[in-house]
């Protein structure tokens, strides 16, 4: 006989035959009642109006019938919370019972009702069962700590639980230390400053008995927690990932990951030199490895931890290229993963491979693989410089298949190509000329007319196919439209006498007919540029560009080391900080890595001790670290306003930041400028952006302890930007670092919208707001504001606020205005 | 930000309908579930799955499992591999109490599928976890169980939490099975892309008491330790074992050394990364003539000891998904045609090392040409062969030591399975 049976009722009055049944005499009866009822509470009927005569059948000695009505307590209780009262006293007595089970199940289900009136009635069985004689019991009761604190901190505070809980660490039976250890973590967590798991030597030390001999899930509670501890030194360091390193081999592959965030995170601490960091390295790569033979949700979250260890020691899996080699029946998020884990490890040595697999990888039919493999190959040939002309001709033979989308990506990726080898492989591009009437594609089409743009000079008939895409102009993309205005200027300037016509009508459409301001402005801006000075134009619209470099897809390294403290969490699966998708997390102390070995400075001092710029980080673009994401595209991506979560929330590291690193900062070119200007230009916030790149600062200002704040030196002359003078310091106030500026007008008209935009900078140091400056700056007037700032850069909306794409529109046209204020 | 793992658990039907569920911290409303099957829906339809995929600030971490998905909900950054894995194990948990885990057997069983979830996880923290043990005190015929009889099995809580006391066995023996499976991927010109093995011993234990128990292997580090080296030894990558096994004492002297599970049991698993051919080694011709036939030659030869042979060999040929009118040739065994899957299989009963066998088939194409995108899956073999493994890895000893003293006897058997992949031209 099977439980179906429970689910046919569906009668009228259903509710009070139930109600008749439950009140029955008879054992049998009540018993499956109460069934009945869970099986409607499980198909979502609502029978809290049987509550009271549920809770009537709790008194029983039938464990299953106990455990039927605990079940329904536990849903219920809320919606009812003055006649859970009831229950209160059968919970008491039931943590008194002789069986251990229902202790333990009294317990459990306790802390599971979310009532607070009822919780302080509960204090007395809890204190009880955290020192109940059997381990059953007691590990209940640990969790049912957190469970209290959850929905009151204060009364379990009060009551001394969380002492009682501490000391459950130093119980006999592994099971109790693994769930007080969970407990007090998950408690710690809403209280991000107490001290509450105090770890310390002799603590670890038993957390690390306790690892022995708790359950798989027990070792993961007590690994998470060990990756919070900073130790001491270096050989304390080492003696923990001495005893971690066996849990590498545990099959669950959860207590894998947990095991290697330890050592990710400690082997920070060792001395490179040292022998056992080599054989820390090594041990690390065959679990590594294993993991890709779990379940494929197993895989995919180990996948995305393996891209963040490959970024951050590349060399533990250098030689391990092959295994990320793609299986036909991979999922699909499997495939995709390996394949951006392919090119990260592409070298010289192993790039006559890798480039073979992707060439088979494109002839598949899941088109959103085979569209990253096209990528992939264009990646290749920027990252392996070597490989470029085998790349260029695999993806000369994958546009010869025709395949629609083939042609179209790898036409995108050779315009990448182009960036990173100017006049290397331009032979080609008749080749590319050829398809164009199949690209439908709005990424493709914008790659292919920056293409004829750039090199029109060398494509005989450049006019006839830029004209060709201006008859439909209105029905292209920002993208396409933005890409066209550009390339026809280009044009115009290499080919001046034949294109005339051409390039007033594309500006006449931009100008005239379009009711996009991103492509207005541009379309203005050209439209003056070439008409004031054309020589300038000239260097300013065929400007060398900076090359690309495969850099732009790394993650920033502050993030990098935060997500590394992650591992294994969603942080890792969404390469983001716990700060952008968890509530309430914000202000919560952001995870560092130990200070590395070797820098020097002091670990004596855990809370400060942070490492210091002791490696010059190198120049990255913090983009959402999607390795096939579009490159770095000056002249046409679509902005990614998708800066790796806006925190305004400030890092422990700060002080160290300030203190060691703002000289460095400084001189690298912070180019933190604040400017503004007149809306004399048809389009004031515009130009505002376009100056936060112009005035590359070069005054450093050098900063020894938190607490000192500098005198303010002048940033900004006034000569420089039509009137304008800022000078300014940096400031640490209650862990803020802030950037004081005095603002003065030394023109002779009215300021007003200012704003303030920060080029980016290697410590993501950005305005954690907007620059408030309320009131329209008289003529030798002086205002002084703070900004705050936070690490989370390194671009941020500006104040008007207009819309961010139109500030990074102009900053990316920044020279454009440079010249301009030259002239 | 800290936390473990799941605010509640689900299961689902394929439409979305939740069947079961149980919520473990409160802190992510239950309705938040609502959004999970119109998610996937879309993912799907996009041709993007995820296992991760999240609505507002709650996430949902899921897998499938025959006609029901198991979902997590959190609304912190949760350990997601423990999610997973313990996601993973409520399957196993559910598989051995019901034999199948799918919306009849839990319907049917709703009661006990409660108790389980009250039992394998407490506020999003997984408890015991292994269903010999919890089926000691969580039964399936529960009413006729009155309390006082049913008690927590100090196992739960002890140091040793996969094995019982007073297990008895009139006869005391253990069998131990290695088996190894070897993943050879060959390009399309025949050349190999990347080999491995992938070993596992199994156990099935039918020992009286608690008895420890000590395995030898030929283990090339273990030999290195010890100084000794007798004959051939086989590295091994990597190895992964059952919660059993002391990892402290394996890292630092290389024994395996264990109190093992009552029956059945996998002790261990291990990679190595020697360079293999394949086992069977395929050849194939297709022929394609659009719109009237596709002509097919396979060839497989058995590249391994003369002595040896490989039973239930099967050999699976894709074919385009519009072929019709099979016609088959062979040189041994049979072949089958499998429209839904679009496969040829070749089975042959026993193939013996160094031969070769030879495999025609003719399918007629319609003259209307199919203009879907096909993928080009790969041709699979899959083989059994007994009294051999790839890696030369052997048992040397198990010794077993019961405090009673008692005489035990250990079976060991070899056996050799495929997972080979090999690509078109």
């Amino acid at each position: 006989m099977t439980d179906s049976k429970y689910f046919t009722t569906t009668k009228k009055g259903e509710i009070f035959e139930l109600k008749a049944e439950l009140n029955s005499d008879k054992k049998e009866k009540k018993k499956e009642a109460v069934k009945k009822v869970i099986a409607s509470m499980t198909v979502g009927k609502d029978v809290s109006a049987l509550f009271p005569d549920v809770v009537n059948c709790m008194q029983t000695d039938n464990l299953e019938l106990k455990k039927l009505v605990y079940l329904y307590l536990m849903n219920y209780a809320k919606s009812q919370p003055d006649m859970a009262i009831m229950a209160v006293n059968t919970f008491v007595k039931d943590c008194e019972d002789l069986n251990p089970l229902i202790r333990a199940l009294a317990v459990r289900t306790m802390g599971c009702i979310r009532v607070d009136k009822i919780t302080e009635y509960l204090c007395e069985p809890l204190r009880k069962c955290l020192k109940d004689e059997d381990p059953y019991v007691r590990k209940t009761a640990a969790v049912c700590v957190a469970k209290l604190h959850d929905i009151n901190a204060q009364l379990v505070e009060d009551q001394g639980f969380l002492d009682t809980l501490k000391d459950l660490i130093s119980d006999s039976n592994p099971m109790v230390v693994a769930n007080a250890v969970a407990a007090l973590s998950e408690i710690a967590e809403s209280h991000p400053n107490s001290n509450l798991l105090d770890l310390n030597p002799q603590t670890i030390n038993k957390l690390l008995t306790a690892l022995n001999e708790c359950t798989e899930w027990g070792q993961i509670f007590i690994l998470d927690c060990l990756a919070s501890y900073l130790p001491r030194d270096d050989r304390e360091s080492q003696s923990i990932c001495e005893r971690v390193t066996p849990r590498l081999s545990h099959a669950n592959s959860a207590v894998v990951l947990s095991a290697v965030k330890v050592l990710m995170k400690f082997m920070e601490m060792l001395p490179k030199d040292l022998d056992y960091y080599g054989t820390l390295l090594k041990k690390l790569a065959p679990p590594l490895v294993t993991l890709l033979s779990a379940e494929p949700e197993l895989q995919y979250v180990a996948l995305r931890n393996i891209n963040l260890i490959v970024q951050k020691r590349p060399e533990i899996l250098k030689h391990e290229m092959k295994v990320f080699f793609v299986k036909y029946n991979d999922p699909i998020y499997v495939k995709l993963e390996k394949l951006d884990i392919m090119i990260r490890l592409a070298s010289q040595a192993n790039i006559a491979q890798v480039l073979a697999e992707l060439k088979e990888y494109a002839t598949e039919v899941d088109v959103d693989f085979v569209r990253k493999a096209v990528r992939a190959i264009g990646r290749c040939a920027i990252k392996v410089e070597q490989s470029a002309e085998r790349c260029v001709s695999t993806l000369l033979d994958l546009i010869q298949t025709k395949v629609n989308y083939v042609v179209q990506e790898a036409i995108v990726v050779i315009k990448d190509i182009f960036r990173k080898y100017p006049n290397k492989y331009e032979s080609v591009i008749a080749t590319l000329c050829e398809n164009l009437d199949s690209l439908d594609e709005p990424e493709a089409r914008a790659a292919m007319i920056w293409i004829v743009g750039e090199y029109a000079e060398r494509i005989d008939n450049a006019d006839e196919l830029l004209e060709s895409f201006l008859e439909g102009f209105h029905d292209e993309s920002t993208q396409v439209q933005l890409q066209l205005l550009t390339a026809i200027v280009k044009l115009f300037l290499k080919k001046p006498t034949e294109t005339q016509e051409l390039v007033q009508q594309v500006l006449s459409l931009a100008t005239q007919d379009s009711d996009n301001p991103d492509l207005r402005d541009r379309g203005y801006i050209y439209w003056r540029l070439l008409s004031t000075d054309p020589v300038a134009a000239k260097e300013v619209v065929l400007a060398e560009k900076p090359l690309i470099s495969e850099e732009t897809d790394l993650i920033e390294p502050t993030l990098l080391e935060e997500l590394i403290c992650h591992i294994g969490t969603l942080a890792s699966v969404y390469h983001k900080p716990p700060s952008a998708f968890v509530e309430g997390s914000r202000g919560v102390q952001h995870k560092r890595l130990p200070p590395r070995a070797g820098s020097g400075e002091s670990t004596e001092s855990p809370d400060v001790g942070q490492s210091g710029p002791s490696e010059a980080p190198p120049a990255v673009i913090p983009s959402q670290g999607d390795l096939l994401g579009d490159l770095l595209n000056l002249d046409l991506a679509p902005p990614t306003a998708t800066v790796p979560s806006v925190q305004p929330s400030m890092q422990m590291g700060a002080m160290d930041l300030l203190g060691g690193g703002l000289d460095s900062l400084m001189g690298a070119g912070l180019g933190a400028a604040p400017a503004a200007m007149p809306a004399s230009l048809g389009s004031a916030p515009a130009v505002g952006g376009g100056l936060g790149d112009l005035f590359d600062l070069g005054g450093g200002v050098g900063m020894p302890t938190g607490s000192y704040v500098a005198p303010k030196t002048v940033w900004l002359l006034a000569m420089k930007a039509k009137g304008l003078e800022i000078s300014g310091t940096f400031a640490r106030r209650g862990g803020i670092i802030q950037m004081d500026l005095s603002l003065t007008n030394k023109a002779m008209s009215v300021m007003t919208d200012f704003a303030i935009q920060f080029n980016r900078n290697s410590f993501g140091l950005a305005p954690a707001g907007p620059l408030q400056v309320l009131t329209p700056l008289s003529p030798n007037q002086t205002i002084d504001v703070s900004l705050p700032l936070s690490t989370s850069g390194p671009v941020m909306k500006m104040e008007p606020l207009n819309n961010l794409q139109q500030m990074q529109k102009y900053r990316k046209e920044g020279f454009l205005f440079s010249s301009l204020l030259e002239a | 930000a800290w936390s473990m793992s799941a605010s509640a658990v689900f299961v689902l039907d394929l439409k979305g309908k939740v069947l079961i569920c149980r919520n473990y911290k409160g802190d992510v409303d239950m309705s938040e579930i609502d959004h999970f099957f119109t998610l996937l829906v879309q993912q799907e339809e996009e041709g993007l799955l995820c296992p991760v995929m999240s609505h507002g600030n709650v996430h949902f971490l899921w897998i499938k499992h025959s006609n029901l998905y198991l979902v997590a909900t959190t609304n912190k950054n949760s350990n997601a591999s423990l999610v997973y894995a313990f996601l993973y194990k409520l399957v196993e948990v559910f598989t051995e109490y019901f034999k199948e885990l799918e919306e009849e057997s839990i319907q049917d069983n709703f009661v006990v599928v409660y108790e389980l979830l009250d039992e394998l996880m407490d506020f999003g923290f997984p408890q015991t976890t292994d269903s010999k043990i919890l089926q000691e005190y969580i039964t399936q015929q529960g009413n006729k169980l009155e309390v006082a009889k049913t008690k927590v099995p100090t196992t739960v809580t002890n140091a040793v939490s996969w094995r019982s006391e007073g297990i008895r066995y009139k006869k005391n023996e253990v069998f131990i099975d290695v088996i190894e499976s070897i993943n050879v991927l060959v390009n399309a010109n025949g050349s190999v892309m990347s080999s491995d093995i992938v070993g596992s011993i199994k156990l099935k234990t039918m020992l009286s008491g608690m008895p420890e128990l000590r395995l030898g292997l030929n283990d090339r580090m273990l030999f290195a330790l010890t100084g000794r080296d007798k004959g051939k030894a086989v590295t091994m990558e990597d190895v992964k074992f059952h919660q059993c096994v002391r990892l402290s004492r394996f890292e630092s002297d290389r024994t395996i050394s264990f109190i093992p599970p009552d029956g059945e049991s996998e002790l261990m698993s291990y990679r190595i990364n020697t360079h293999v051919k394949p086992l069977i080694w395929i050849e194939s011709v297709i022929e394609k003539f659009s719109h009237s036939r596709v002509e097919i030659m396979v060839k497989a030869k058995g590249q391994f000891k003369k002595q040896s042979v490989a039973n239930n060999v099967e050999i699976r040929v894709p074919v385009p998904s519009d072929a019709d009118s099979p016609k088959f040739k062979t040189s041994t065994g049979h072949a089958k045609y499998v429209p839904e899957k679009n496969l040829v299989v070749w089975s042959i009963k026993s193939f013996p090392g160094g031969k070769e066998f030879l495999m025609r088939a003719h399918f007629g194409l319609p003259s209307v040409e199919n203009h879907e995108m096909e993928g080009r899956p790969p041709i699979t073999v899959k083989f059994e062969i007994p009294y051999f493994t790839v890696s030369g890895i052997q048992v040397r000893y198990m010794k077993i030591i019961e405090k009673s003293g008692y005489q035990a006897l250990p079976w060991v058997r070899y056996i050799t399975q495929s997972g080979g992949e090999r690509r078109f031209a």
